[in-house]
């Protein structure tokens, strides 16, 4: 397979401009002497350009893997002093003692994983909520802007949310919101004192407000671009709206929301600024939500730029490796999940 | 394809002025930004950038040479020295102070903190306001009986450096259990982004104690504690206090690596440090070795004087006089 | 689904109920979801708007204590970052979107591809700044605009694939089946008849990694370095919006935090600016001719 890329000369990928809006080569229709010459013209070349154009794409598509490897490499090559002290033990200890050279990845781990986990429970329902209003119900002179919104939320920059979110999320919620969670909820054992607004659960809300717009924007787009025979073909049944929009709308759409979620997930996963303003950073596993908590991009960007030593470096850099384990793993469940979703039904409209 | 790129862009025109990079430490930021920006406006063609990516970065940039000089408020291990293969001369540029912030509604006096109390607290060893040693050091203070909330910086920085390298030349167990470095594994307390959010989660949260640098104390107008001192004043964080502590070390060390914490001046503010600029001997290119040399002599002449309008210490006359000296000596 | 559309009275009543319950859950989350966002923004206009003046657009950063200084050389920055991103993220993302859903289905690479994809969105920011920092900044020995550039463009990328994807696949076969019946060769039909009619989705998957991307500070932190005066050299480290803006936020001045949360302020209105432009530019034809 690789010789064969290198065989075709394709002009590199940065130098290539959008494909929406210039296409690589070949002659445009409308213009010069006879229409029917271009077009045999182009059908003339159109085997060796096509061939072409799908090694590019497939260079492209290698590009990601590629740069992903090449990370990956990156970060073992750079953690090799803790790799070889730890070994496996690294991803399951819970010490992190930077003094005496200790170093455990497992409450950043738990950390990560919870806090993304309640970021979906929460984002996720809304999200679609969102999608389904904008694309399904609301009227035409409101959608618009009511997209135009939701998009804008994902340009507000991490650190604005961060500082936000200490300033007025966090007292929110310690004195409004955790008080009744821990009233209604506290016999689960999630919601317990002590109660200082920040915490894992603030990490949670925080990362829910910043994947929103990833997954509702992508949900509606999917959504939108179901086609409308399926409506009405439901409709006509006699379905009322919702059942029109559940049978309809959202089975045909599930695997682009599934993977619209997959974004949003991978988004909670890395995300940085915000979180680490917000969680607490306390390398500790407990059970309450709203106690303190440490995720591992937090670690990683609270502690690298001023390690000193080797060693501290290495556990750092190793901290994004397990990043990106976990990362693998959650997105092989994840797989996993639009498989059992998808099964014994049509996967798409078409 | 990247390497391509990267080719195509270093081929594009270098500038005539003279450019230079540094970075380093968060905490004399806005003291350096201003040195450079009127320094560049009293020299045409020079630019000093420099960019606040943190002590340990600073060091590690300086080490890998991309940029032409480097701060910290962490002085260089050993090891560090041993690992560079250039040799770096550090040189002190200003002082700054960390105090204790607290946040007790019902109290009003300035409430004192023994060196031993403090490190009790962070080490959760003192739990309630009302415990009786703090109360013992506060005559006449009704506190309350509310649990102390302990907050501490989560990043790595030079303060919890400061501040720890503090409560271990104060403490024993401190220093046993937990030790002194940029980050620590804290026995109790929540972790804060920065000097900011610290003073933030402490001015919002009742019973909440914290240590951040001295100005952002006095610029967010939260209580912050006196302290007792090596030589048994109570003394509170102030400019005076932390100059007093730099000029009271005996045998300032050649390469100004000392710790300044606990000094023993009369009036010494306990909790203070040096931070340092960093400059690789000789310099990356001569030009702006020499650019450099002039600033630090400018920095002398005239940038110390400016740093109290900042909140910053200047450095006492012992220091600079050989600092002076040391410039002298650079290639 | 036949039992559902039994004409029993209670089953009518339960599915009208049903279908107003989801109505007032979707109006509910939707109310959900815009009150941050007025809120926050409400929050930025009353924190940053007092600090715009025209100043800030034309001056670089002055010291503190000083009035007149502003952020001109960290928007023109943040623009030339985002556009060396955008160059280098928008055409592999699109194309390994475009490899992903019309020459890859279901393949063993296109599975890979796209897994890599995901696993390259769950990278923290300043995971992926260190690793550009190793790979080009330190072998070239300086900090670069370029660099900074190349790590935006690089988190650019899976959010651009994987929609890019999504939206292609919605695509109706019987649309690429008459562009080839037609005889246009498949790059055409790919270019210009799917991608074409799967233009609206991949926009709006562009504009989410760019708005991503424009406020990113981490990545930015060991790339573009920052700087505080003049450059649009793509070989010197260039200044920011999201690096000042940090910078001024955890700075103890009152002064400076008015300038961090206008600059926020003037980031998300440039994002939202250049966001309309290229919906505007892209529904109203402007490009037709050129596809």
């Amino acid at each position: 397979m690789n010789f064969k890329i290198q065989d075709v000369r394709v002009p590199g990928p940065s130098e290539t401009p959008s494909p929406v809006s210039d296409p690589p080569s070949g002659p445009h229709p409308g213009e010069g002497p006879s229409a029917i010459r271009k077009f045999l013209l182009s059908r003339g070349s159109s085997a060796f350009a096509d061939r072409g154009f799908r090694w590019l794409m497939v260079l492209c598509a290698l590009t990601i893997f590629g740069i992903v490897a090449l990370i990956a490499t990156e970060l073992t090559l750079r953690s090799q002093l803790t790799i070889s002290k730890f070994g496996i033990k690294f991803f399951f200890g819970s010490a992190w003692d930077p003094v005496n050279g200790k170093f455990g990845a497992l409450p950043f781990i738990y950390g990560t994983l919870v806090s993304s986990l309640i970021a979906l429970v929460i984002a996720v329902p809304l999200a679609v909520g969102v999608a389904v209003f904008i694309t399904e119900m609301c009227p035409r002179k409101l959608r618009g802007p009511l997209s135009f919104f939701t998009e804008l939320l994902a340009a507000i920059p991490s650190v604005v949310y961060g500082l936000w979110a200490v300033f007025v999320l966090v007292p929110l919620l310690r004195e409004h919101v955790n008080p009744v969670l821990m009233k209604l909820l506290g016999w689960t054992g999630f919601f317990s004192e002590p109660n200082f607004g920040i915490g894992m659960f603030a990490a949670g809300v925080i990362l829910s407000i910043m994947i929103l717009p990833v997954i509702s924007s992508l949900t509606r787009e999917v959504m939108t671009a179901v086609p409308h025979s399926q409506r009405e073909a439901v409709l006509a049944l006699g379905a009322t709206r919702w059942e029109m929009i559940r049978m309809g709308v959202l089975r045909n759409a599930r695997i682009g929301i599934v993977g619209s979620i997959i974004l949003g997930l991978g988004r909670a996963l890395g995300e940085t600024m915000a979180v680490t303003m917000v969680i607490g950073n306390r390398p500790e596993i407990v059970k309450s939500l709203l106690a303190p908590g440490y995720s591992m991009a937090s670690v990683i960007a609270n502690e690298f730029s001023e390690a000193s030593d080797d060693l501290y470096l290495s556990a750092l850099i190793e901290i994004g490796l397990a990043l990106f384990i976990v990362t693998i793993i959650v997105n092989a469940l994840a797989q996993l999940l639009v498989w059992v979703v998808t099964r014994g039904a049509p996967a798409r409209v078409n | 394809m990247f390497l391509a790129a990267a080719l195509i862009v270093s081929a594009a025109s270098q500038g005539l002025a003279q450019k230079l990079n540094g970075a380093g430490a968060t905490f004399p930021y806005p003291i350096y930004s201003k040195w450079f920006s009127e320094f560049s406006a009293q020299h045409a063609g020079v630019q000093i950038n420099y960019q606040s990516i943190g002590s340990g970065g600073g060091i590690r940039q300086v080490m890998a040479g991309t940029v032409d000089f480097g701060a910290s408020d962490v002085p260089m291990t050993d090891a560090q020295i041993k690992d560079s293969k250039v040799k770096i001369v550090a040189i002190p540029a200003v002082l700054g102070a960390v105090v204790p912030i607290y946040n007790l509604p019902g109290v009003n006096t300035e409430l004192r903190f023994s060196p031993d109390v403090l490190a009790d607290i962070y080490l959760g060893k003192i739990t309630s306001w009302n415990d009786g040693r703090i109360a013992k050091d506060n005559p006449g203070v009704t506190l309350p009986g509310a649990k102390i909330n302990v907050v501490h910086r989560s990043e790595g920085s030079g303060t919890t450096f400061i501040f720890t390298d503090y409560l271990s030349k104060v403490s024993p167990e401190w220093k046993s259990s937990v030790g002194s470095n940029s980050a620590v594994p804290w026995p109790i307390g929540i972790g804060a982004k920065g000097n900011e959010a610290v003073a933030g989660m402490v001015r919002q949260l009742p019973g909440t104690i914290g240590y951040v640098e001295l100005i952002y104390a006095l610029q967010n107008k939260i209580q912050y504690g006196y302290i007792r001192n090596a030589a048994g004043t109570w003394v509170k964080g102030s400019i005076d206090g932390v100059t007093e502590a730099a000029a009271s070390v005996k045998n300032m060390p050649a390469d100004y690596r000392v710790s300044i914490t606990n000094a023993p001046g009369k009036n010494a503010y306990p909790i203070s440090s040096f931070t340092w600029l960093l400059i690789p001997n000789p310099p990356r290119d001569g030009n702006n070795g020499k650019v450099l040399k002039d600033f630090l002599n400018w920095m002398l002449d005239h940038g110390e004087s400016e740093v109290t309008a900042l909140y910053y210490a200047p450095l006492p006359k012992s220091v600079s006089d050989k600092v002076r000296v040391t410039l002298s000596q650079l290639k | 689904m036949t039992s559902q559309y039994k004409t029993s009275k209670g089953n009518r009543m339960w599915r009208a109920a049903s279908n107003h319950l989801a109505t007032g859950l979707a109006i509910l989350s939707t109310i959900l979801v815009i009150t941050p966002l007025v809120v926050i923004f409400i929050y930025l206009l009353y924190k940053g708007a007092s600090s715009l003046n025209f100043a800030f657009f034309t001056k670089i950063p002055r010291p503190v204590g000083e009035t007149g200084g502003g952020m001109a050389n960290a928007i023109v920055g943040s623009g030339l970052l985002l556009l060396v991103g955008s160059a280098l993220g928008v055409p592999i993302g699109i194309a390994a979107g475009i490899f992903l859903a019309e020459f890859g289905r279901g393949g063993k690479l296109a599975n890979l591809v796209r897994f890599t994809a995901d696993v390259l969105n769950g990278v923290p920011s300043i995971v992926m700044g260190i690793s550009v920092y190793s790979l080009i900044v330190l072998p070239q020995k300086h900090f670069s605009a370029f660099a900074g550039g190349v790590a935006l463009g690089i988190m650019m990328i899976p959010t651009i694939t994987r929609t890019t994807e999504e939206m292609l696949l919605m695509v109706p076969h019987a649309i690429r089946e008459a562009a080839l019946g037609l005889g246009v060769p498949n790059w055409r039909s790919v270019l210009s008849i799917t991608l074409r009619t799967a233009s609206p989705g991949v926009i709006t998957g562009c504009m989410l990694a760019f708005a991503r991307v424009a406020g990113e500070t981490a990545p930015l932190l060991f790339t573009a370095f920052g700087n505080q005066f003049w450059s649009v050299n793509l070989n010197q480290p260039i200044a920011a919006l999201p690096l000042q803006i940090y910078v001024y936020a955890l700075s103890p001045y009152e002064e400076w935090h008015r300038l961090a949360w206008a600059g926020a302020l003037v980031l998300i209105v440039l994002i939202v600016v250049s966001v309309s432009l290229v919906r505007f530019v892209t529904t109203r034809g402007v490009l037709k001719g050129a596809s």
